[in-house]
């Protein structure tokens, strides 16, 4: 290190001519590098341990644990001559209802829908993927396009994919389609766990909503009775679980193609006795 | 063609005296001697037309392929040799896809033509490789409206209102310019470059028409142009041309 000229103000910082240039230096020894160290003689810069995990010690690196912003339950039911899929358009941020028009319904092409649970950046990506996908189908150009069973199946090796680098995508997925004469329906975890039904639901609505289905559902309903079917669901849901809202979204795949329908609301009623009163027979609430 | 055996034809990598570079303008020749594309850029769309000449009877219908789309926003077509157009547009649509996976939108008309004229020059810059034996025509539709560039083996790219390679080229520029293409509709243009390709075609051998647009008809999206409006159009340009014949 050479000797600079010194400024022994103390109106100039540390950061100017600092401290350590304050201090003569020494010619008979000639100062040793000292890696690391600031020159200013501050203190040394203390490096946080875990940005260093990937060079071997302290600790692993972490990935998404919890989801920010979240959507709730997708449903969907097939009938007699196509499928439907519904959901509402909140956005959630902890419990939060942060985002009220989120379109959790996409469409992937002509014949597939996909609808999303929960975090819905990783939705967003994966909206990007099938992008990426169906332009290169497009581009192509030799008439062949991915049935709702392909995008299916290519959902589930993704998600399970992340799964297995301990990096999922925080999803329930529902997939619809029309395809062979058929109508296709599917869901897929955020693990990659995945199954086809003549009725699926994701989340809560696994529990508010699937025992309707099972009671009601039949695959040759017409499609007025399954929309009052998914209405009728809709509507638990919304009223069971705090993070709905009252404006949803339906799409629907039949051989004709692909919908997905504006925004609408449903009628609620919230003057039964035990809304009114949750704690009637509850014995000992409060 | 001075300098022709003199040494100065064998690499893209040394200039002849008097300033050229050979196997460039080879590259261009060969563009030069095959099928005519025709590309128009109309008022509401661009139209891309190939002259595809049918080398067998066996040959089956639509064999070939010189348009190609290379985005849902972007497509071309190739004139000269088609193995190399078809890297042409491998690349373009790579381009295509890492541009919007990089900055979230399409690509732009300008940048897709410059980083495929990049990419033909390469080949115009090492004495290893030789130049692309083909030329882009490159039809865009973005937020700025519907262009048309043309990217040649030297690597040069241009925008264009109309323009055209290959056989043909001259008669099909002479005709283009006679067109009012700022009045012209994309239906209208399919048309046009129908007749061109009927004038321009030498009658021995027959040839098959392929035409791809995108405009506002095609959802703004590259596509061919349906069959029975292709038909149609080779049907008028074909009365056309013998109509005029007559007269002469």
């Amino acid at each position: 290190m050479l000797a600079r000229p010194t400024s022994h103000s103390s109106a100039l910082g540390p950061g100017c001519a600092g401290p350590s240039l304050a201090n003569p230096v020494s010619f008979d020894a000639p100062p040793k590098h000292q890696a690391q160290q600031p020159t200013s003689g501050a203190a040394p810069f203390m490096v946080e341990p875990s940005a260093l995990a990937h060079q071997g010690g302290g600790e692993p690196t972490k990935r998404t644990q919890v989801p920010y912003v979240t959507g709730t339950s997708v449903l969907g039911v097939t009938y007699k001559d196509g499928v439907l899929i519904a959901s509402d358009t909140l956005g959630s941020y902890g419990s939060t209802k942060r985002y009220k028009s989120v379109a959790r319904l996409k469409k992937v092409n002509a014949s597939t829908i996909i609808g999303a649970g929960g975090e819905l950046s990783d939705f967003q990506y994966i909206m990007t993927l099938l992008d990426e996908l169906t332009t290169d189908d497009y581009c192509m150009d030799d008439g062949v396009v991915l049935s709702p069973r392909e995008i299916y199946n290519y959902m589930t090796r993704v998600m399970y994919n992340r799964r297995n680098k301990m990096d999922p995508l925080w999803n329930s997925l529902v997939i619809c389609g029309f395809q062979d004469g058929k109508p296709f329906l599917g869901t897929v975890g955020m693990i990659g766990t995945h199954y086809t039904d003549e009725h699926v639901a994701t989340g809560f609505g696994n529990m508010l909503a699937r025992p309707l289905f099972r009671e009601r559902h039949h695959p040759d309903m017409s499609e007025a009775e399954a929309t009052k079917l998914l209405h009728d669901a809709l509507r638990v849901c919304y009223y069971r679980d705090k993070n709905s809202i009252n404006k949803f979204q339906m799409a629907k795949a039949t051989a004709e193609g692909v919908t997905i329908s504006e925004p609408f609301s449903l009628e609620t009623n919230w003057e039964y006795k035990h809304f009114r009163d949750p704690t009637l027979n509850a014995v000992g609430a409060w | 063609m001075s300098g022709i055996g003199t040494g100065y034809d064998l690499s893209v990598s040394t200039f002849s005296p008097d300033g050229r570079v050979f196997q460039t303008e080879y590259a261009q020749k060969a563009v030069d001697n095959s099928g005519t594309v025709v590309g128009l850029r109309c008022k509401d769309g661009v139209v891309l037309g190939c002259e595809k000449t049918i080398i067998s009877k066996m040959l089956v219908e639509g064999s070939n392929r010189r348009t190609y789309a290379v985005d849902r926003h972007a497509g071309m077509a190739v004139g000269g040799v088609a193995a190399d157009g078809r890297q042409i547009v491998n690349r373009a649509s790579s381009e295509a896809q890492q541009y919007k996976s990089f900055y979230g939108d399409i690509i732009p008309g300008h940048v897709l033509a410059e980083r495929t004229a990049s990419y033909v020059h390469l080949f115009n810059l090492y004495w290893y490789l030789r130049p692309c034996g083909s030329a882009a025509l490159i039809a865009v539709y973005d937020r700025d409206g519907p262009q048309l560039y043309l990217v040649e083996p030297s690597g040069t790219g241009h925008r264009f209102f109309g323009t055209a390679v290959g056989k043909g080229r001259t008669a099909a520029k002479n005709e283009i310019e006679k067109l009012k293409l700022e009045e012209l509709t994309c239906r209208q243009g399919v048309l046009e470059i129908a007749k061109i390709l009927h004038n321009v075609h030498d009658e021995e051998k027959p040839f098959e028409m392929e035409l791809a647009w995108i405009c506002d008809e095609s959802n703004r999206e590259f596509q061919r142009v349906p069959a029975d409006m292709v038909t149609e159009a080779n049907t008028k340009a074909k009365a056309a041309k013998d109509d005029s014949d007559m007269e002469d």
